[in-house]
């Protein structure tokens, strides 16, 4: 007993490894939010007038509705005239390219371990960047360019592409949907585009890093991707933020619209600044991410490896209301000290003959609650549908919690759903096993949580999987109970 | 090797170890039998360093060194190896990857450079010919699903993998058919040398007839309380424990 505490001591008192921020100058809008700021925003970027519209409309929504209480989180109520929405390093101008960007900014993602120069030269993965509020770099652009694929920052695509922009922005999360999603629409700052053409199939991992420097800010971007008949792309997603002792907000909303035989598949990797181990600070994590399998045969896959924020709220969902279509969910969620998750997903079958799987692992340590809230809803007509649901939880310490409520509506007779939970700890006699042969008990954890988490971890593109896995052995480190 | 003087453990506030006395020299095989719960498999626990038993007396010495200052896993690099009775599972871990964190482990522990994936492989091919087992067994979750026999043989390949100074089988046989006993026992022999030692528990006269002892102890209520010769087995087999526990009652 006493060897837990300790190592639980241990556990806690390790330190978030990106938790520092760098002297960035920066352009920010006064704190609170208004009419005046969301138009200060569209016209730092530059906007349109539709988009500025736009935003307004969202803003206007915003502001007659309540947010959400129905997660099982607690958190003192936010101030959202409090927060600083937007906030931009000073640059010059725009780089054209990577040599043009702030060296202060390249240390920024060198410390985060994403070197962009590297990146561009040696992996094959375009990479776009995105801090604070603003998208700073996109490598390979001119490679993808040549296959049609757009892959840009949210707003060089609002400037560029703004047929594409009016045509599927919102298509799949209207403003309407829900509080965050309401707030991102009036207020989002920056993001990631990608376009698929027909027929295409994305020869590169695309991937956007995010990351809150400025004190006091929110960052809200937003990520479309949008792929046309017969395409294929897989995309990922990184973030972190330094330690602060204020909560920080984020509320981001993703977008995929997959067409006729298209295969998009959706990876991230959060590692937001998850607080202190009193739980102060942390950011708190409201993203709405949606897909819409519109198309026959189409496919969306998320995978999720949570290891971050605060507060996470989160449930990537698929429509699948093209026949045949089929969507999956993959999520590791591990919270540790303080942090609350309430995060699963939503598979909603209104296609015939459309698939979905859910496989989510729940990592609970510390202090700290994990909840897995998924719906899975087969409407009528969507005739000979199926579902897989697996939702396991493992709990390492007794002052954790682990919840589940899934929900289940199956309005047809032709369809089936199977739902399996199970929960479980980490046994003792699973680490003296290891340890006899050697291993030390930190490793034995590791290697414990990664087969714990292997399915999900499978899904990852390989070199993000390895940073997964690492990420989760950090996290977890010692946390044995 | 090992020298074991006055061993007492205790779990909560059950005294389980009553004073072990015993002295392993290199190259020695050590047969312990005795009845359900005499201890046992406490033994075995206690020298691989299980922190739910509480050591409340005597020593342990192991190549010169207080065994019992060692953390469990530095007892498995200074080269102590316990074959579980009961081996566990670890969903998702492979036996691959599960040895292969083992292996460079140690060899890390032991200023040795790690293998690289090539050479891991061609020392595992190496012991899977001893031991007789297939790969696609070590593919596979640890111990997950396995039968009986198919643990206790992986635990004799890891024996093989790790090459142990001192080996603790702890009913290796139970769960075993005919045949793989013959495998398993040919596994041991051919890893004994005349610089490790072999630690057998055994309910059983037979396993001994492929993995012969230089000798025979017998467990009873914690404590070693008759000691002989390979012959010890076979009267034990014969006759039972009650001669035993009647000239313990008499003492
Ligand atoms: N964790 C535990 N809690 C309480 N009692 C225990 C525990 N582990 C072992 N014991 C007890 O200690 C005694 C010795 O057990 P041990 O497993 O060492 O016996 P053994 O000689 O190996 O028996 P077997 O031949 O059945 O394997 C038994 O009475 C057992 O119930
Ligand atoms: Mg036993």
């Amino acid at each position: 007993m006493s060897k837990d505490n300790q190592l639980l001591e241990e556990l806690t008192s390790r330190e978030y490894e990106h938790g520092w921020n760098v002297a960035l100058e920066t352009d920010s809008a006064p704190k609170g939010l208004n009419e005046d700021i969301v138009k200060f925003i569209s016209e730092r970027k530059n906007e349109p007038e539709w988009m500025l519209e736009w935003r307004l409309k969202a803003f206007r929504l915003w502001s007659k509705m309540t947010e959400p209480k129905w997660p099982n989180v607690t958190y003192p109520a936010i101030n959202y005239q409090d927060i600083i929405y937007y906030s931009a390093p000073k640059q010059s101008a725009k780089p054209k390219n990577l040599e043009d960007v702030d060296p202060e900014l390249i240390k920024t993602f060198e410390k985060l371990g994403i070197s962009l120069t590297e990146q561009k030269r040696l992996t094959g993965v375009a990479v776009d960047a995105v801090i604070d509020s603003v998208s700073v770099a996109t490598t390979f652009k001119e490679k993808l360019g040549e296959l049609g694929i757009i892959f840009c920052s949210f707003s060089e695509a609002v400037r560029e592409h703004p047929e594409l922009i009016k045509k599927y922005l919102g298509s799949v999360v209207p403003m309407s949907d829900n509080y965050f999603a309401a707030l991102n629409s009036a207020v989002f700052s920056d993001g990631s585009f990608c376009y698929i053409p027909k027929g295409v199939r994305c020869p590169m991992e695309l991937s956007t890093y995010f990351r809150i420097n400025a004190a006091n800010t929110g960052q809200f971007e937003r990520t479309l991707i949008v792929a046309e008949e017969g395409s294929y792309v897989s995309y990922l997603e990184g973030c972190t933020a330094p330690m602060r002792d204020e909560n920080q907000l984020h509320a981001a909303v993703v977008e995929i619209y997959a067409m006729k035989d298209s295969h998009v598949k959706y990876s991230t990797v959060q590692n937001w600044y998850p607080g202190d181990k009193e739980g102060k600070g942390g950011i708190y994590n409201f993203v709405t991410k949606r897909a819409l399998c519109a198309g026959d045969n189409s496919k969306v896959s998320w995978t999720q490896v949570e290891t971050g924020s605060a507060i996470t709220w989160k449930y990537p969902s698929c429509v699948l209301k093209g026949d045949n279509s089929s969507g999956e969910f993959y999520s590791v969620a591990v919270t540790n000290n303080m942090q609350q998750a309430d995060t699963g997903t939503k598979m909603i079958h209104i296609g015939k003959n459309t698939k979905s799987r859910i496989v989510s692992k729940g990592i609970s340590a510390g202090k700290s609650q994990n909840s897995y809230r998924g719906q899975v809803h087969i409407m009528k007509r969507a005739e000979g549908s199926r579902n897989f649901s697996q939702c396991d939880s493992l709990l390492m310490g007794d002052q954790c919690g682990a919840h589940t409520f899934p929900y289940i509506d199956v309005e047809n007779s032709s369809s089936k759903v199977e739902h399996e939970a199970t929960t479980s700890k980490i046994g003792e006699d699973q680490i003296f096993y290891c340890q006899q042969r050697g291993i030390d008990e930190e490793s034995a954890v590791a290697l414990i949580v990664n087969g714990y988490a292997k399915e999900v971890l499978n899904q990852l593109p390989m070199e993000f999987a390895v940073e997964a896995q690492k990420l989760l052995a950090l996290t977890l480190e010692g946390s044995v109970g | 090797m090992l020298s074991i003087k006055n061993l007492q453990a205790k779990i909560g506030d059950k005294q389980i170890l009553n004073g072990i006395n015993l002295e392993v020299k290199p190259g020695e095989v050590h047969a312990i039998m005795g009845p359900n719960g005499s201890g046992k498999s406490t033994l075995a626990s206690v020298l691989a360093g299980r922190e739910e038993f509480e050591v409340t007396g005597g020593e342990v010495v192991y190549n010169g060194k207080d065994l019992l200052e060692f953390s469990p896993e530095d007892r498995a690099r200074e080269g102590v190896f316990l074959a579980f009775q009961y081996p566990v599972e670890i969903p998702g871990v492979s036996t691959i990857n599960f040895m292969k964190t083992a292996v460079n482990q140690i060899r890390k522990y032991r200023g040795q450079e790690t293998l690289d994936a090539v050479s891991f492989l061609g020392l595992m091919k190496e012991k899977m010919k001893l031991v007789e087992i297939d790969q696609s067994l070590l593919n596979r979750s640890l111990n997950e699903g396995f039968s009986g026999g198919e643990k206790k043989r992986n635990e004799i390949f890891q024996m093989a993998m790790l090459e142990p100074k001192l080996s603790i089988l702890d009913e290796t046989d139970s769960g075993l058919d005919i045949d793989a006993l013959k495998i398993v026992a040919g596994g041991v022999n051919k890893l004994r040398s005349s610089n490790n030692s072999t630690i057998v528990v055994t309910h059983y006269q037979r396993l001994l007839e492929y993995i012969v002892p230089d000798f025979v102890h017998v467990l009873y209520k914690g404590k070693i309380v008759k000691s002989g010769g390979k012959e010890l087995a076979l009267e034990l087999e014969a006759k039972g424990y009650d001669w035993i526990k009647d000239e313990v009652a008499v003492a």
